[in-house]
């Protein structure tokens, strides 16, 4: 009974349509979040609004790098750019952080374009890619500390406001529809494109690069457009990190921890799928602040624990918790045919 | 005209700890193909571990060094054995987020057992600079010079003249050529990551008298030996010590004509020129 349920739960081959028992978990969870206000405290909020915004991100990289194949180790550069554009934009010249939010999805997309160009055209490919994203990530973080009118490294703080005209939501509630809006648009987005000729086009490319080549798929193109709309997309979720917390520095946009963060709940979910990060966002955020909780008197250990569930992850289930599930139940269904 | 020699002099100085921590990378990614993300953070370990021989027994870091490097050999052939030996073979980026989630693991154990609070070494009758007219000679960054002159030399010929060093080179070329011929690959796996995290170790070592040591204070060397490893040529031992060299000495001018903060970007720059225009390195081979 219940690995029947985990099968069809788990099932990603029903000629593309989603199977009763995804419909069922999908709609009950969406309802969960959605009803979270009238049986949760506002303290609370603020961890399903983590879970939220956490999945949304490692969505994004789920498009580029999960689906495409194409590592990279240097999101935040792209999140960085969407979360400055808008404060900066709004700030010092008092543009309309709705607005910023659009400029700095073209900002982020161009830069995306410069440095999927480059990497692509010059066929950066595996460890040599992810280091280069990281690099520029990091060149992104020396230019905004050092340039003054990018406020430097003292940030830029934002001022609250209660105006849904100014990208704040009034209240945590405000901010807990808008996140989860996002992440179901997004995930929506990523169900649709697995597909269409494009997603087959990006699994083709992950899975053998030549190959796909070989076969006529554009793969420059298509690597070009998972790079950039993964980067507009993440740049909408640095703008939304900006106007929730109000304040940002080089060393928190660009920060090699909040590239992580886009990674591991999508490898710990299973990188690739669709339900993925959301299920690595619902596992890794809640132990984060158990832990937080529970050792607040040592500095360090929530930490410890993050990363010791990283590495057992890829130890143990390198395919993350739906690609164990599916394993586990076909040696189940095996057992049973033996019997 | 003195301020460029004391630049070229500082830079080559700076450049040789460099160097030898970028060996490390080189050495693990030439026998492995592990890119180690948890390098920066094991030059953090190097500096605590020598930080507390320093305190426990009263030694200076230079006399300390042989038990840092027996430490530091141990701590790396470890991770290999249980972390990385399980993956080798398996495809993917598992090795990459392994290392990462490895550096996070003990930057933060760092932090939880040392806590934030800054530390530092000094050495007495160190603490002065040597003259030699309008230039200074940092007597520490001298002694760290002579010392990863040595280490590398050690390394080559370790590499080059022993038995251990051909099983070792068979292994970077052709694991399963190495396995028929009857070496133990997993076991050179595990000593070659050693001698890398070795190499990681010293330079955290070398650098504790110039430098506070707090928990995350490998990082800023992580990403500047992946850029010197890979302008030398990843796997490339030579190519590592003399792309060491240059990017301390472009860094020392970078910072001697742009000042200090913009050096970074100089160095991000040519690691991104390197991958684009000859990814195999200054000293590999053709691309």
């Amino acid at each position: 009974m219940i690995s029947d349920f985990l099968k069809r739960a788990t099932n990603s081959t029903n000629n593309g349509r989603l199977t009763v028992q995804q419909i069922v978990i999908i709609c009950v969870l969406s309802l969960a979040v959605l009803l979270s206000p009238l049986y949760v405290s506002n303290y609370r909020l603020n961890l399903i609004i983590a879970i939220l915004t956490s999945a949304y991100f490692a969505q994004c990289w789920n498009l580029m790098s999960g689906y495409t194949g194409q590592f990279s180790f240097g999101h935040a550069a792209f999140y960085g750019l969407g979360a400055y554009t808008s404060s900066i934009l709004f700030v010092d010249l008092g543009i309309n952080p709705w607005i910023g939010l659009v400029l700095g999805m073209i900002v982020a997309g161009l830069v995306a374009a410069g440095i999927g160009y480059l990497s692509f055209h010059y066929n950066l490919k595996g460890d040599y890619f992810a280091l280069a994203t990281m690099a520029f990530c990091e060149i992104l973080r020396v230019l905004f500390k050092n340039t003054k009118a990018l406020h430097a490294s003292s940030g830029v703080s934002i001022p609250y406001s209660k105006s849904i005209a100014l990208m704040q939501f009034g209240s945590k509630q405000g901010f807990l529809y808008a996140a989860f809006v996002m992440l179901a648009a997004i995930t929506f987005a990523l169900y649709k494109i697995r597909r269409t000729k494009m997603g087959l086009y990006f699994v083709a490319i992950r899975e053998n690069e030549d190959a796909a080549r070989a076969l006529g798929i554009n793969a420059f193109k298509y690597k070009m457009i998972a790079l950039i709309a993964s980067a507009m997309l993440s740049a909408i979720g640095g703008s939304f990190y900006a106007q929730y917390y109000l304040y940002i520095d080089p060393t928190i946009a660009f920060s090699n921890t909040v590239s992580v963060s886009a990674i591991t709940p999508c490898i710990i979910g299973g990188a690739g799928t669709v339900f993925g990060p959301i299920i690595g966002a619902m596992i890794l955020e809640p132990i984060s602040e158990i832990t937080n909780a529970a050792l607040s008197n040592y500095i360090g250990m929530n930490m410890v624990v993050y990363g010791l569930i990283l590495v057992i992850v890829i130890m143990v289930m390198p395919k993350g918790v739906i690609g164990l599930t599916k394993e586990l139940v076909n040696k189940y269904d095996k057992k049973k045919a033996e019997e | 005209m003195n301020a460029f020699f004391q630049a070229s002099i500082d830079g080559i100085l700076m450049g040789g700890v460099y160097a030898l921590a970028a060996l490390g990378i080189s050495l693990i990614f030439g026998v492995m193909r592990i890119t180690n993300f948890a390098h920066g953070a094991l030059i953090t370990v190097g500096m605590y571990v020598t930080f507390e021989l320093c305190i426990l027994i009263g030694i200076t870091p230079y006399i300390a060094l042989p038990i840092v490097m027996i430490i530091m050999f141990i701590i790396g052939f470890l991770i290999q054995k249980i972390f990385l030996n399980p993956l080798m073979g398996v495809a993917g980026y598992n090795q990459l987020l392994l290392t990462q989630g490895l550096a996070i693991v003990i930057e933060n154990l760092i932090l939880v057992i040392f806590s934030a609070n800054y530390k530092s070494v000094t050495i007495p009758g160190f603490d002065s600079a040597i003259s030699l007219g309008a230039l200074t000679i940092n007597k520490p960054k001298l002694v760290a010079f002579i010392f990863v002159a040595a280490i590398s030399i050690g390394i080559y010929i370790l590499l080059e003249k022993t038995d251990l060093g051909r099983a070792i080179r068979a292994t970077s070329v052709q694991p399963e050529g190495a396995t028929l011929m009857g070496i133990e690959v997993p076991k050179i796996n595990q000593i070659a990551f050693g001698l890398g995290i070795i190499c990681a170790g010293v330079a955290g070592a070398l650098l504790t008298p110039t430098q506070y040591i707090y928990p995350t204070s490998g990082n800023s060397y992580s990403l500047k030996c992946f850029v010197i490893a890979v302008f030398g040529g990843l796997g490339n031992i030579w190519g590592a010590i003399v792309a060491g060299l240059i990017i301390g000495v472009v860094e020392s001018f970078s910072s001697l004509y742009m000042g200090g903060s913009w050096s970074e970007l100089v160095v991000y720059l040519i690691f991104i020129m390197t991958l684009i225009i000859k990814p195999t390195g200054l000293l590999g081979k053709k691309g």
